[in-house]
């Protein structure tokens, strides 16, 4: 088969897409397909995060009951944000959005991401077991560094320290 | 004021940037590696929801903390520019020189962009986020990189009050950024793979890895000089650790994939390797007119040569700077004016030439 655009190469990439129930094939060599952007379809990153969200978020929406005449909804206090305006929007109005709407948004970071929680960088203010973990975080890299270095008396220090942190994280996360 | 003009004048002016001088790791595949934090002020919109005294606000907030980091001497001076005092064509070049993203040279007020004479480190404050701190290194060097930023974010954090959350992480804007707020991304050249037509093969491989491929300048340029920026779509639930050596393991992967192809064509191909090589070298160093899509077109040919060896005389900086060579915008700041598509096409046909004047290859 050959391109249907240039007629000259082979036709090496399939494209098939469908819009608003209107089906479009092309049979494309890959440089017609780079010019047609058929590529930029095919690897479009947030495509596809960016669809899943709409999705979920269209689908939680539809869900929820429809607001009743004198029903006040629920709002940031910061920003005055609702739920329904971060479904248009996408993004949320500002920090506080994530307590507010926590129970709506929890379902969906685990949808998006795989998890909810956050086990990475804390900032130095945050106080307690996040600055524990990330202590922790860092020991372990004491320790990898130590082992590859074959320093092994410090790597044993180290493991002690790390052993300790982690009984102790275990007490107060319980 | 005038510290601000200068190193803005030195960066619109420059084709040459520290990130892709051809240093670093696996330099003859990565062109260069990203590393970008989200950061949030706390109870303050977010830049899509803020009005122009809020947006000016944050500004003046993350001004007085880089003046008090600069104060510091921990790390080299930055430089806060207002993006508002910026013409129109001097934020595109920015935006073409990677140091800010397309939408943030959308004239918003309040918007700014730190950085420093090396490049490596960019801070656009109120695009998405208040705050995405971005280093730029050349090569696969993630980790380095990575060490930059956080070396900043630290700096930062102890002079703002970041919101941060317990159990979410760093609280962004959109949900897909929240957690680590970290993406991280390299720009890998894959002409080998692209004449053995495998590259949708290796990317889409990439992608259910669930990595994120785009274009060279983001989506929508995909393919365009055989240039991909592979980045991480995951920023809750894992460390900035796992984030960075998921990342680097597949990005070694596809730095193997595309030697193999390129030993492979040295070996069966040679003769056609160094036509289309060779013609693509006879028409940038000849041509009168060339359009910006030719020039990326034939620059991936002709760095293809120059890092198998075919093309002497000519390091990997030198022939990397063409990519900024080739952009509209920085076209137009060359010649000190705006231009039509012609006019254009006709000097950057001359910047090229002038750019590969000296090099006589074997």
């Amino acid at each position: 088969m050959t391109c249907e655009e240039c007629g000259k190469n082979p036709a090496t990439v399939h494209f098939e897409q469908v819009v608003n129930g209107k089906r479009t094939v092309m049979n494309l060599c890959s440089e017609c397909a780079q010019k047609k952007g058929v590529f930029s379809v095919l690897f479009q990153p947030t495509f596809s995060i960016n669809n899943l969200l709409s999705a979920l978020l269209g689908s939680q929406m539809k869900s929820l009951p429809a607001s009743s005449a004198g029903e006040e909804e629920k709002r940031c206090r910061i920003c005055g944000m609702s739920y329904r305006d971060f479904a248009r929007a996408g993004r949320l109005g500002c920090s506080r959005c994530y307590e507010t709407f926590e129970d709506r948004l929890d379902p969906l970071l685990r949808r998006i991401h795989g998890s909810g929680r956050h086990i990475g960088k804390a900032p130095a203010k945050a106080g307690g077991a996040a600055k524990a973990r990330r202590e922790l975080e860092e020991l372990r890299r004491q320790l990898a560094a130590a082992v590859a270095e074959e320093a092994y008396e410090r790597a044993a220090e180290l493991r002690d320290k790390i052993k300790a942190l982690e009984a102790k994280l275990g007490r107060e996360e319980e | 004021m005038r510290r601000e003009k200068s190193l803005l004048e030195s960066l619109v002016r420059s084709s040459a940037s520290p990130w892709m001088d051809g240093s670093g790791t696996m330099a003859d595949v990565v062109i260069s590696s990203r590393v970008r934090l989200a950061r949030n002020l706390r109870d303050i919109e977010f830049p899509h929801r803020m009005d122009e005294r809020t947006a000016s606000g944050v500004l003046e907030k993350v001004k007085e903390a880089v003046s008090d980091i600069n104060a510091r001497r921990a790390v080299p001076e930055l430089t806060c520019i207002d993006l508002e005092d910026v013409s129109e064509l001097d934020r595109q070049v920015l935006v073409e020189k990677h140091l800010m993203s397309p939408q943030h040279a959308q004239p918003l007020p309040g918007r700014g962009l730190v950085t420093r004479p090396d490049e490596r480190v960019s801070i656009m404050v109120n695009e998405e986020d208040h705050l995405r701190v971005q280093c730029l290194y050349s090569g696969l060097e993630l980790d380095e990189a990575y060490i930059t930023a956080n070396g900043i974010d630290d700096l930062l954090d102890e002079r703002l009050d970041f919101a941060y959350d317990e159990r979410t992480g760093f609280l962004t804007a959109c949900p897909t950024n929240v957690g680590t707020g970290l993406r991280v991304s390299v720009m890998v050249h894959l002409p080998a793979l692209a004449i053995g037509d495998e590259v949708s093969r290796v990317l889409s491989a990439v992608n259910k890895m669930g990595l994120v491929v785009r274009g060279l300048y983001g989506e929508g340029t995909e393919g365009q000089g055989n240039v991909y920026q592979v980045s991480n779509q995951i920023t809750l639930g894992q460390t900035e650790k796992e984030i960075l050596e998921n990342l680097a393991l597949i990005a070694k992967q596809v730095v193997a994939e595309e030697r193999r192809y390129r030993e492979t064509l040295m070996k069966n191909q040679r003769t056609a390797l160094e036509d289309r090589i060779f013609r693509a070298w006879g028409i940038l160093t000849n041509a009168r007119s060339m359009s910006s899509s030719e020039a990326v077109k034939l620059w991936s040919d002709v760095r293809l040569g120059v890092e198998l060896g075919l093309i002497e005389g000519l390091d990997t900086r030198h022939i990397n700077e063409i990519l900024v060579i080739a952009q509209p915008n920085f076209v137009m700041r060359s010649a000190g004016r705006t231009m039509t598509l012609e006019e254009r096409d006709v000097t950057r046909a001359e910047l090229v030439r002038r750019h590969l004047a000296k090099v006589k290859p074997s």
